[in-house]
């Protein structure tokens, strides 16, 4: 099942994908186009649990040798936004860029979870866009909230896709298009620390909750974008996620 | 817009978020005992933008809960903060105006596994379960006429063992919430801890743990071993 969570005519209404192209079923019977709804993220969110350079060819590209334990950063639910945002890009930033990750959305509380159990803890998956800003890197506990946890930093969504639709493992090609150019092409195979790993990993020191989310990191292909650049993230079987990029004026800057 | 959490902070009036920052470096003092390696690799240069991290909600313990250490031999680092309680949605908040932002301030224990390198965030070593006490109220702003000087005490066992102050930052109160709030916004209930002075004292399980702040009275916990099988991290 997919589940989407959507504003619409004054109230947040659970919203499933309607019969005909385009449109979403409201729990309450109602149809209505896509575009006629505010997307949100598609499930209450807590602790937004990141992961960086999770795929080789990426770490490759951003020139970081393999690493013996996840490069793991957190990031706080203002950043959050969902399906058709928009994202704003600093007139000073010179390289900002989209990040197409597989969200894992954890489903049961997980403590101690052995990588035999954890999949156990997953309720489902949706498409993240974890954008970065370059231009703002420091090295003091790298990559700094100034270039990741932004406001409109995190979008996620359009759906959650329950577990059990996935086979496991997944091997899903993962593609973010820019206007329509495919940009990013990879597959959620390559992933340097996959999902099993990641929850014993974390479940060891950090009890994960319900609605918490690990955003899995990113394959190569991360390119520079400008305002009113259309980005279209997109996981097989997962979802099509786009953000449109905002300027400043937008924001009263 | 948090997940559904059992969130032990009924700080009536007040009721907070359950989303908690932290800032590294914040006293000068502290980037100071780094001495020259603030401009060797890997930092290469003393932070410009304040240096955040996240307390999880798993981190967060209510007054009177214990903070929990996984290993029973091992030991833990205690930040002594003071927390900002933010009181209204603060997007680009100029200096002057930060405090209509400001709800009231609170005592904060941001424990770690003590650790020496801040060139990735330390998410192993600062986000563990129970791990960061608050309270034991939020005093509003209104009767903390000067957050920026006030002394912070941390006893263990009875002993005071640590003596700082909230001054000497690189950023006050005003500036911190100011710089943050230029790109995320902080919502109502999210705290913002003003940052910890060099010396940080280090516990074991079994220590009993007081950290007091002028004018904010006095939180107590306990550190206790992790009672349950299996061994942390």
């Amino acid at each position: 099942m997919k589940r989407a969570r959507v504003a619409f005519a004054g109230a947040l209404h659970e919203a499933t994908p309607g019969a005909a192209p385009g449109t979403l079923r409201l729990a309450d019977g109602r149809v209505v186009a896509e575009d006629q709804v505010v997307w949100l993220a598609p499930f209450e969110v807590g602790t937004i649990i990141a992961l960086g350079l999770n795929y080789a060819d990426h770490a490759r590209e951003l020139a970081f040798a393999a690493q013996d334990e996840p490069l793991v950063f957190l990031k706080g639910p203002g950043s959050v936004i969902g399906h058709r945002g928009r994202t704003r890009r600093p007139a000073d930033a010179t390289f900002m860029h989209y990040e197409c990750e597989l969200a894992v959305v954890i489903g049961k509380p997980a403590r101690r979870a052995s990588r035999a159990e954890a999949m156990s803890h997953v309720a489902g998956y949706t498409v993240a866009n974890d954008y970065a800003i370059r231009d703002y890197l420091e090295n003091w506990y790298r990559p700094n909230f100034r270039v990741k946890n932004r406001d409109g930093g995190t979008v996620l969504g359009p759906w959650l896709v329950d577990a059990a639709e996935l086979a496991w493992p997944p091997q899903l090609a993962l593609r973010t298009f820019v206007n329509g150019k495919l940009t990013q092409n990879g597959n959620t195979r390559d992933l340097v620390f996959d999902v099993p790993f990641l929850i014993e990993y974390l479940s060891a020191f950090m009890t994960l909750s319900p609605g918490d989310v690990i955003l899995t990191g990113t394959p190569e292909g991360v390119t520079d974008v400008a305002v009113c650049d259309e980005v279209a993230c997109e996981i097989e079987g997962i979802g099509r996620l786009v953000n449109t990029i905002a300027g400043d004026a937008e924001f009263g800057r | 817009m948090a997940a559904p959490f059992d969130l032990p902070f009924a700080f009536a009036p007040y009721r907070l978020s359950g989303t908690v920052y932290g800032v590294l470096m914040n006293h000068r003092a502290a980037l100071a005992a780094l001495g020259d390696a603030v401009s060797q690799p890997p930092y290469k240069a003393a932070p410009k933008a304040p240096v955040l991290y996240v307390k999880p909600r798993n981190t967060l313990v209510a007054p009177g809960v214990p903070i929990r250490i996984d290993d029973p031999a091992g030991e833990l680092e205690v930040g002594a903060a003071l927390g900002i309680v933010v009181g209204r949605s603060a997007s680009r908040v100029a200096e002057a105006d930060a405090a209509d932002f400001i709800a009231g301030y609170t005592i904060v224990a941001d424990c770690s596994l003590p650790h020496d390198s801040f060139y990735r965030p330390a998410i192993r070593f600062k986000a563990r379960d129970a791990s960061c006490a608050i309270g034991p109220a939020v005093v509003a702003r209104a009767d903390v006429a000067h957050p920026d000087t006030l002394g912070v005490r941390i006893l263990v066992d009875g002993r005071p063992v640590h003596s700082a102050s909230t001054g000497g930052t690189v950023r006050g109160v005003a500036r911190l919430l100011s710089d943050v709030s230029e790109f995320m916004t902080l919502a109502p209930g999210d705290v913002l801890l003003a940052g910890v002075a060099p010396g940080s004292p280090r516990v074991r399980a079994g220590a009993s743990l007081a950290i007091e702040i002028d004018g904010l009275g006095r939180l107590e916990t306990r550190v206790v071993a992790a009672t349950d099988e299996g061994a942390g991290r």
